[in-house]
């Protein structure tokens, strides 16, 4: 198939050689591997999944190569990329109690059921930059515990709701039809399932700064870390065929539940409440800064004033979606000029007016 | 002496003559990119916006290989329209070598292999940025627009859920309180593009960034209108000779931009104008914004006080 | 698949057959009372006529909710769309995304999914079978789409179906849309466009 093109085209053409071109950057510096981004950007690797929505390590590498390094952009190819999958179905809720731990950690008691267990992590670091690193060819080597981490794990919330101290959440019946804010479009209200498929897809940043002005006092609800935990849970899917789940794999997520204090209400006795952050692969700060966001968004459901930009659905949703935001902010690079040019008669006509007005009457603002 | 300029799409040395590059098509993809069940999915929206003129339809919109704001909207109402059968022309800012222009008929080129043109007679879907051509369009004629904002409230009222209650209500006093605002402050209604419309009597709808210029264009075009915005995620339409009003007041009626130049190209007093700067010193001229429509009258003749009279190799 | 013995063909080329169709609904709906035609290349399952067929096969899937009048409920017509749409097919008319029903057991239109004023979309779009369908009298009609007026002719709908669309345009934004089939052909009505009946002697 043939099509007339000029002009335009061929910059396109060459600015995206260009782009390759820096992309691979000195060819004396061996190129990079998918390996290597999936191995030692394992991070990296992890948010791109879990904003893009697409569990695969693979791709999430390559979209990272591609997009040089910017996350943002591997996020969106990584995105656009799932959009043309099929989708088959909806996989049985994944069950973190069941989840091979790797890290388990809670600030609210100091010892409980299964331990805390610290697991790889930046926590107690010191921020020093390691030389040692630069010079590469490192292979480290971790101890292997002594004694297995404990098989029985239970979540620091079912600790809680043995006393009934904190809400209890009750899984929806498995005929309610699964909301899927990737195939239709939101309605606000919106109701928890597609708040937390919003903020679990949304912006680090975006949701970093949001949880924590809810710390600074712009909608405060007490939280406590009452567990972070990260590790491998199965995930079941049962064909329609079959009409029983099979297992299909298995992926790697952090989970983490804040509880805050709630003094009660008239229908509620006064306990605590929960918010909950879910994310591929380890992504800690996300986790924990989508559970502040998660609580704050639940302020109508107790009766608590909703008044700052946390606590505001339809500002949070609108608004936590990199790939939606960068694509609007960059769209003001596209030419405007027709609209310019509509703004330029209108101030020209604006100011012929203004000094005319100033000239009768000299006194004006305008003449100033 | 006059200073001799070309048209901006005339400045690329490849565009001074007719040129034809082949454009593979992409292999692993449905026919125009979207699967079957998506279009299935814009196509019902598509007639739910007929049905219903200047309402805006929500829809699942998809991710699209391009980003959002620039043009996945029109790119899904198109890809949901467009057929083996079908010529399409797509310009932005009235061009059809503005890049992102480009780009797109590129994007359909690729997944649906269709035929493109820059003739606006010629084609049959006209997918637009900001402009609505100046040649009348016709009855065979489909033209999808891309909308960043497609709520016209949306900058008096922030919510979705306050907007859409003033459109179920049909109470629009936001708006006239707004413009009537205007015309207490500054004696006139200060804006300038996307100027709010009133379609069939019922909805006010945001023309898109198009200048208010092209507005009365979209009264009782004999073409389908089809508004695609697809970060916002909606969906509305124009049917053909359906009545469009530009909102004003009996005291303060709407009216267009006006130049005191003709297009240095063509000599066109009725087209709207792109001003060039050409040099450092406060010197500009006016061209036609529609390179097709400058095109076709310079082809028939038409010079203008800047430009050189059309020969055989100015290309298209 | 065994179960799919005794199911007939959609359409020839599944993507540009349901573009065609597609684009015969669009341009009958955005100019209501014009003739179009459409057809999904294979004869479809008595009674679905031709056009019924190819709009359901173009437009209707498991998202969409289709009601079908008695006449239509037959298991030759079922697992045809079943089959073909992945559709799921309900008793209440009020519940449907899409309807098919014949002219003459047309239900009250007030029947089917009208939307609200907040969300006018949420209606259902019903296609009538019709016994004839011309350009040639009958009725005026006029509204969004038409430049001046239109003529239709419409044959075997039940009698008051034109008072019953005048309540239904009274209702606009909410309200059904309709979409007259004989054969291959279809002229759409959408809830805009107002009908004058030819007046009586």
């Amino acid at each position: 198939m043939y099509v007339a093109v000029k002009g335009g085209e061929q910059a396109i053409e060459n600015s995206q050689k260009l782009l390759a071109e820096e992309r691979r950057g000195d060819t004396g510096v061996p190129e990079l591997s998918l390996d290597q981004i999936r191995e030692q950007m394992a991070l990296a690797v992890d948010r791109v999944m879990t904003e893009g929505s697409l569990y695969d390590p693979e791709l999430a590498a390559l979209a990272i190569k591609q997009a040089c390094g910017d996350l943002q952009e591997a996020i969106f190819l990584l995105r656009a990329y799932r959009t043309t999958l099929p989708r088959f179905g909806v996989s049985e809720p994944i069950d973190t109690g069941h989840m091979a731990i790797r890290r388990r950690i809670s600030a609210t008691y100091k010892d409980l059921p299964g331990g805390q267990v610290l697991g790889p992590s930046f926590d107690y670091t010191h921020r020093l930059l390691d030389f040692a690193l630069a010079a590469g060819d490192t292979r480290p080597v971790a101890d292997i515990a002594e004694q297995a981490v404990d098989s029985g794990m239970p979540r620091v919330t079912d600790i809680l709701n043995h006393e009934g101290l904190v809400e209890v959440e009750e899984p929806e019946s498995d005929d309610t039809p699964v909301f899927d804010l990737t195939r239709e479009s939101p309605r606000y209200p919106a109701d928890r399932p597609a708040r937390l498929q919003n903020l679990a897809r949304g912006d680090e940043g975006f949701l970093l700064a949001l949880g924590y002005s809810t710390q600074r006092g712009f909608g405060n609800n007490h939280p406590f870390a009452g567990e972070i935990r990260l590790g491998e849970v199965a995930v079941e899917f049962a064909p329609e065929e079959l009409g029983f789940p099979i297992e299909i794999g298995e992926i790697t997520v952090t989970e983490c539940q804040m509880i805050n204090q709630f003094k009660g209400s008239a229908s509620q006795p006064p306990q605590f409440t929960r918010g909950y952050g879910l994310t591929f692969g380890h992504c800690e700060r996300k986790a924990m800064s989508m559970a502040l966001v998660d609580r704050a968004l639940r302020a109508e459901e107790f009766g608590e004033p909703v008044e700052a930009p946390a606590q505001d659905e339809e500002f949070v949703m609108a608004h936590s979606d990199n790939v939606e935001a960068s694509g609007f902010v960059q769209h003001l690079k596209l030419p405007h000029y027709v609209d310019f040019q509509a703004e330029l008669v209108t101030v020209r006509a604006l100011r012929k007016q203004a000094f005319a007005a100033a000239e009768v009457n000299p006194v004006s603002d305008a003449a100033e | 002496m006059s200073t001799v300029i070309q048209h901006p799409s005339a400045q690329h040395p490849s565009a001074a003559k007719t040129e034809t590059t082949p454009v593979a098509m992409i292999e692993g993809y449905n026919f125009a990119y979207l699967d079957e069940q998506t279009k299935r999915m814009i196509r019902r929206a598509i007639l739910k916006a007929v049905a219903v003129p200047g309402y805006q339809v929500p829809f699942g919109s998809r991710e699209m290989p391009l980003p959002y704001g620039w043009g996945t909207g029109g790119i899904q109402v198109t890809a949901a329209v467009i057929g083996p059968d079908d010529t399409l022309k797509v310009i932005d800012q009235g061009a059809d070598d503005t890049t992102n222009a480009v780009n797109i008929r590129r994007f359909f080129a690729k997944t649906a292999g269709v035929a493109t043109t820059e003739k606006t007679a010629d084609a049959s879907i006209i997918q637009t940025r900001h402009r609505i051509p100046e040649k009348p369009l016709t009855e065979e004629q489909i033209l999808v627009y891309q909308v960043p904002i497609p709520e016209p409230l949306r900058q008096l009222e922030a919510r979705e859920t306050e907007t859409r209650k003033m459109h179920a209500l049909e109470e629009y006093g936001v708006m006239h309180v707004s413009l009537y605002e205007d015309i207490a402050t500054f004696g006139r209604i200060t804006r300038s593009y996307n100027y709010p419309v009133k379609v069939a009597d019922r909805y006010v709808m945001a023309p898109s960034p198009i200048p208010k210029f092209d507005n009365p264009k979209m009264n009782r075009m004999p073409a389908l209108q089809l508004f695609g915005a697809g970060r916002e995620k909606r969906i509305y339409a124009v049917p053909p000779y359906t009545k469009v009003e530009s909102l004003d007041f009996e005291d303060h009626p709407f009216t267009i931009e006006s130049w005191e130049e003709n297009c240095a190209l063509c000599g066109a007093t009725d087209s709207y104008l792109d001003e060039v700067v050409i040099d450092d010193k406060g010197g500009k001229m006016f061209v036609c914004s529609d390179s097709d429509y400058c095109q076709e009258r310079r082809e028939a003749g038409h010079v203008g006080d800047g430009g050189p009279p059309h020969t055989e190799s100015d290309g298209r | 698949m065994t179960q799919t013995v005794g199911i007939r063909p959609g359409f020839s080329d599944p993507v540009m057959g349901a573009q065609r169709s597609f684009r015969a609904v669009l341009d009958a709906m955005s100019r209501p009372g014009v003739i179009r035609s459409t057809s999904t290349g294979n004869p479809p399952p008595v009674p679905l006529s031709e056009a019924t067929a190819a709009i359901c096969l173009g437009l209707v899937d498991h998202d969409t909710p289709l009601w079908l009048a008695p006449a239509f409920d037959r298991p030759e017509v079922t697992a045809f769309l079943r089959f073909h749409c992945g559709c799921a097919i309900i008793d209440r008319p009020a519940d449907a995304a899409f309807a098919i029903t014949t002219g003459a057991d047309l239900p009250p239109l007030g029947d089917f999914a009208l939307g609200d004023d907040a969300y006018p979309e949420h209606s259902t779009t019903v296609i009538v079978q019709v016994d004839g369908l011309g350009t040639d009298g009958g009725l005026t009609l006029s509204g969004p789409g038409i430049e001046t007026t239109h003529r239709l002719t419409v044959e075997g709908v039940r009698a008051g179906l034109w008072d019953d669309w005048a309540a239904n345009r009274e209702l606009f934004p909410r309200g059904v849309d309709l979409i007259l089939v004989h054969g291959a052909k279809l002229a759409a009505l959408p809830r805009t466009v107002a009908v004058d009946t030819p007046k009586e002697d």
